[in-house]
C-alpha cells in the first residue's frame, strides 16, 4: 500500500512546471488569446519537445507509456499555466481511446505515432459535451454516431464557432456524415471506448481545475501580502486569511481524490466512474471557491481585464461544466453510493482496485 | 503508487475483524460521560489491552504492537466498521503518550505508558484556563519549586478538562518561572487527581452530563520527577502534542466513514420523507465524498511520511475538515429525522434508526471549538502554510 507518486512522476512534473513557467507566462497567453485561431503552433511544438504529447502513448507506438496517474499531475500543470490549447484532449483522452483499440486496427499505430511526435491535433465530440472544443484547428476528430466511434478528417466536417467568455476556449457545433470509411469501433466496443473517454475527459478537466485553483490561490496570496490598507498588508487581516485558508484546505483535500480516480482508471477499476465524478466535483468546487475568494481578495482590481486573475477565473468557470456538469457527476455519485449493497464505509476506500 | 494491501496487512485486518466480531459488546455501553459508562469503557480498554490492541502503534515493551501508520489506519477501519465503543482514554493516549515517548525519561515511560495503554490510569488534560483558551500562552497557574528542589507546589485553575471528574491523573502546563510571560517559563507537569489540595468541579455539558470539569489546585505537591522535559520548556513540549491532536491521530478517517455509511442507511430508511427536501440527497452524497476525501488524504499523508516528509501546518487543515464534516453529517441526520430528531433515546417514539444521532449532533457542536478553534486553525494555515503576515 503506497498512495504516493514515484520519483519519475514527480521529476517529470517538476520539469514541466519549470518549462511552463517561462514558456507560458500570462503576457504570452494574452497574445495567443488575441489571435484568430487562439492557438500557438510554436507553444504546442515546444510542449511536444518536452515529451508531453508522448506521455501516455504506448512505447511500441513511440510514446513514453505512462498512465492516468502521471496525467493527474500533468493536467494540474496545464491548468496552473492555463495552457490555451486542448492538448490533453489529444495527448491524453484521444491517445487513451486509440490505444484501447485492438493492435493493428486501421490507423491506430499511425495516429498514435503522430500524437507522440506532436504533429496532430485531435478534437473529441463526446456526447456529454454539447459543443466540441478545438474542432476548427483539429486535423482529425473523434466523433460519435450512436455507439460508433468515427475518426474523421477535418475536411469532412462543417464547423460553426460558438465564442466563449474564456478566450482560450474555441468551441464549435459540427455537421458531418458518418460513413463506414471513418468508423473505427462500434457496438459494445464503441460503448466502452466512449465510457473510458468520458472518465479520462473528466479527470483531465478535474486536474486542470485543481491547477487553476492553486494558481488563483497563489495570485491572491501574493496580492494580499503586497497590497496595504490601514498601513498593513491586507493579508494580515483575519477575514482575508480565512478566505485563503479555506481555499488551501479545499485544494489539499481534492488532490488525493483526483489521485485515487486516476489510479482506478489506469487499472480498469469498476469504481473508476464514481471516483472520476467525485474528483471532478471536488476539484471544480475548489476552483470555484478559489475564483470567488480570489476576486474578493483582489478587490476592485480583481474585476478588471488588466489583472491576470481574470484569465484563470474564466477558464475555471468554462471548464467546470465541460465533460459533464455538476448535475451529471453528482447523479453518478448518488447512483453508485445509494445503490443497494454498495460497498461503502471504513475499509472500502481502495477495495475494488485491490 | 500501489493500492493493494500486502499479505501481512491483509492478515492483520483479518485478525482484527475476527477479534472484534468476538469481543465487541453486543449492547452499547452507557455514555462515557457518566461514572457507570466511564468504568464500562475502562473495562473495554482493558480487554483491548490484553490483546495488545489498545495502542497498536506503541512499541511492544510499552504495551503495544509496534504497528506502522498503514496498520494503524487498518486498525481504525476495522474498529469503526465493527461499531466498537468510543475510546475513553484518548486524551492521555494520544496527547500525553506521544509527548512522553519524545520527551520523557526511560523511567517516566515505564512508569506511565503501560498503565496508560491498559487504562489503569485515566488521564485528563489541564491546558485551558478561564482566561487562557485560544490564547493558551496566557496561562497563569503556577508551579513553585520547593526550597529543597524536590517538588513543585501547584496553585491555580484549569478548565474544560474532559471527564476529569472520573479520571485518575491530569497533565498540563504551569508557570514555573515567576514573572515570566507568554510561552516562556512554563513547565509540563503530571499530577494525580487524588492529591491533597485538588478540587474537581464538574461542568454540565450540552448533553446534560458531567462531560468536563474545572480543576482547582491549592498548594498541591508534585515531585519534580513528574515534570516532562526541561523546566521552562513546557510550551515547546506541549506544542509537539498539540500537533498530534490537530492532526490525524485524534480523529481517524474511519470514524467519519462509519458515520457517513450510517447516514446513507438513515437516508435510505427514510427516503420518502427525506426526498421532500431535495437538498438532503445531495448532503448525504457530500457526506460520503467528504469522509472518503479525508481517508484518501490520510493514506496520501501516511505514504509521504513513510518517505520522510513531515506533517506541518496541514495538520490544521485536517482539524477543520473533520470537525466541519462531522457537524454537516449530523445536521443532515437531524434534517432526515425531522420531528423525531429532538427525541431522547429513551423516548418510546424515537425509532431505532435515530439511535446515537442526537448525542452525536450535540457533540459535533464542540468539534470546531476544541483542540484549537477552527478560526485559530485558519490563522495557522494562512500564516504557516501560505506565508501570510501575522495579524
Amino acid at each position: 500500500m503506497d498512495f504516493t507518486f514515484n520519483d519519475d512522476q514527480l521529476t517529470f512534473r517538476e520539469a514541466m512546471s519549470r518549462f511552463l513557467m517561462t514558456e507560458a507566462a500570462p503576457e504570452m497567453l494574452r497574445e495567443i488569446w488575441e489571435t484568430d485561431p487562439g492557438r500557438s503552433p510554436e507553444l504546442r511544438g515546444k510542449l511536444a519537445e518536452q515529451g508531453l504529447t508522448a506521455l501516455s502513448v504506448p512505447e511500441d507506438c513511440g510514446g513514453l507509456g505512462m498512465d492516468d496517474v502521471a496525467w493527474s499531475l500533468m493536467t494540474q500543470e496545464l491548468g496552473y499555466y492555463a495552457i490555451p490549447d486542448s492538448l490533453a484532449d489529444t495527448a491524453y483522452v484521444s491517445a487513451g481511446l486509440l490505444a484501447a483499440l485492438p493492435a493493428g486496427s486501421a490507423g491506430r499505430e499511425e495516429v498514435l505515432g503522430r500524437i507522440a511526435a506532436g504533429n496532430v491535433r485531435i478534437a473529441i465530440g463526446h456526447p456529454v459535451n454539447p459543443l466540441v472544443a478545438d474542432a476548427a484547428t483539429a486535423d482529425l476528430l473523434l466523433l460519435p454516431h450512436g455507439d460508433e466511434v468515427h475518426l474523421v478528417p477535418r475536411a469532412l466536417v462543417d464547423v460553426t464557432p460558438n465564442p466563449s467568455i474564456d478566450l482560450s476556449r474555441r468551441l464549435a457545433s459540427l455537421a458531418w456524415e458518418p460513413s463506414s470509411a471513418t468508423r473505427i469501433a462500434a457496438g459494445e466496443a464503441g460503448r466502452r471506448l466512449w465510457a473510458e473517454a468520458l472518465d479520462r475527459g473528466t479527470l483531465s478537466v478535474a486536474g486542470q481545475l485543481l491547477g487553476l485553483a492553486q494558481r488563483m490561490l497563489d495570485l491572491a496570496v501574493d496580492y494580499a501580502a503586497q497590497r496595504k490598507q490601514f498601513g498593513k498588508p491586507i493579508g494580515s487581516f483575519q477575514a482575508v486569511k480565512h478566505h485563503l485558508a479555506d481555499v488551501a484546505t479545499r485544494i489539499e483535500f481534492a488532490k488525493p481524490v483526483l489521485y485515487r480516480a486516476a489510479h482506478a482508471l489506469a487499472h480498469g477499476g469498476a469504481d473508476a466512474p464514481v471516483h472520476a465524478s467525485h474528483a471532478k466535483l471536488v476539484c471544480g468546487e475548489a476552483a470555484w471557491l478559489a475564483a470567488r475568494h480570489g476576486i474578493q481578495v483582489h478587490g476592485a482590481m480583481g474585476y478588471t481585464w488588466e489583472v491576470d486573475l481574470q484569465m484563470f477565473m474564466k477558464r475555471t468557470w468554462a471548464l467546470d461544466a465541460s465533460w459533464g456538469d455538476r448535475g451529471f457527476h453528482k447523479s453518478r455519485v448518488a447512483e453508485s453510493i445509494l445503490a443497494d449493497g454498495a460497498a461503502i464505509g471504513p475499509g472500502h476506500t481502495f477495495e475494488v482496485q485491490a | 503508487m500501489d493500492l493493494a494491501y500486502t499479505p501481512k496487512q491483509k492478515a492483520f485486518r483479518a485478525e482484527l475483524r475476527s477479534w472484534l466480531a468476538r469481543n465487541v459488546p453486543k449492547a452499547p455501553l452507557a455514555s462515557y460521560d457518566t461514572r457507570e459508562g466511564f468504568e464500562q469503557h475502562r473495562e473495554w480498554e482493558r480487554r483491548l489491552f490484553e490483546s495488545r490492541l489498545s495502542m497498536v502503534m506503541w512499541p511492544e515493551h510499552l504495551g503495544g504492537r509496534g504497528c506502522d501508520l498503514i496498520e494503524w489506519l487498518i486498525f481504525e477501519e476495522e474498529y469503526y466498521a465493527a461499531g466498537a465503543p468510543m475510546r475513553v482514554n484518548q486524551n492521555g493516549q494520544l496527547l500525553l503518550g506521544p509527548t512522553l515517548m519524545e520527551f520523557g525519561s526511560e523511567a517516566q515511560k515505564q512508569r506511565f505508558l503501560p498503565r496508560m495503554a491498559a487504562s489503569d490510569d485515566m488521564w485528563a488534560q489541564g491546558w485551558s484556563e478561564p482566561n487562557a483558551g485560544s490564547d493558551m500562552a496566557a496561562i497563569t497557574s503556577k508551579a513553585t519549586l520547593s526550597g529543597d528542589g524536590s517538588h513543585y507546589i501547584l496553585n491555580g485553575q484549569k478548565t474544560w478538562s474532559t471527564r476529569a471528574i472520573f479520571a485518575d491523573w491530569v497533565f498540563g502546563l504551569f508557570r514555573s518561572e515567576a514573572g515570566s510571560s507568554r510561552h516562556h517559563g512554563l513547565s509540563y507537569l503530571l499530577a494525580p487527581l487524588d492529591a491533597p489540595g485538588v478540587t474537581i468541579r464538574p461542568i454540565i455539558a450540552l448533553n446534560g452530563k458531567q462531560a468536563f470539569a474545572e480543576i482547582f489546585f491549592d498548594d498541591v505537591k508534585v515531585p519534580v520527577d513528574n515534570r516532562i522535559g526541561e523546566e521552562g520548556q513546557g510550551w515547546h513540549v506541549a506544542m509537539a502534542t498539540a500537533g498530534f491532536e490537530r492532526g490525524l491521530l485524534l480523529r481517524s478517517p474511519a470514524r467519519f466513514q462509519a458515520t457517513a455509511r450510517k447516514l446513507v442507511a438513515l437516508y435510505q430508511a427514510n427516503r420518502d420523507s427525506a426526498d421532500r427536501d431535495p437538498s438532503i440527497r445531495d448532503a448525504v452524497c457530500e457526506a460520503w465524498m467528504g469522509a472518503e476525501a479525508y481517508a484518501l488524504s490520510a493514506y496520501h499523508t501516511v505514504g509521504r511520511l513513510a518517505k520522510g516528509a513531515k506533517i506541518g501546518a496541514e495538520a490544521s487543515t485536517n482539524k477543520i475538515v473533520w470537525s466541519e464534516l462531522d457537524l454537516k453529517m449530523h445536521e443532515t441526520a437531524m434534517r432526515i429525522l425531522g420531528a423525531r430528531g429532538e427525541l431522547l433515546a429513551e423516548a418510546p417514539d424515537a425509532g431505532t434508526d435515530a439511535a446515537g444521532w442526537l448525542d452525536g449532533f450535540l457533540f459535533a457542536q464542540a468539534g470546531p471549538i476544541y483542540a484549537g478553534t477552527n478560526e485559530i486553525q485558519r490563522n495557522i494555515i494562512a500564516e504557516r502554510m501560505l506565508g501570510l503576515p501575522k495579524s
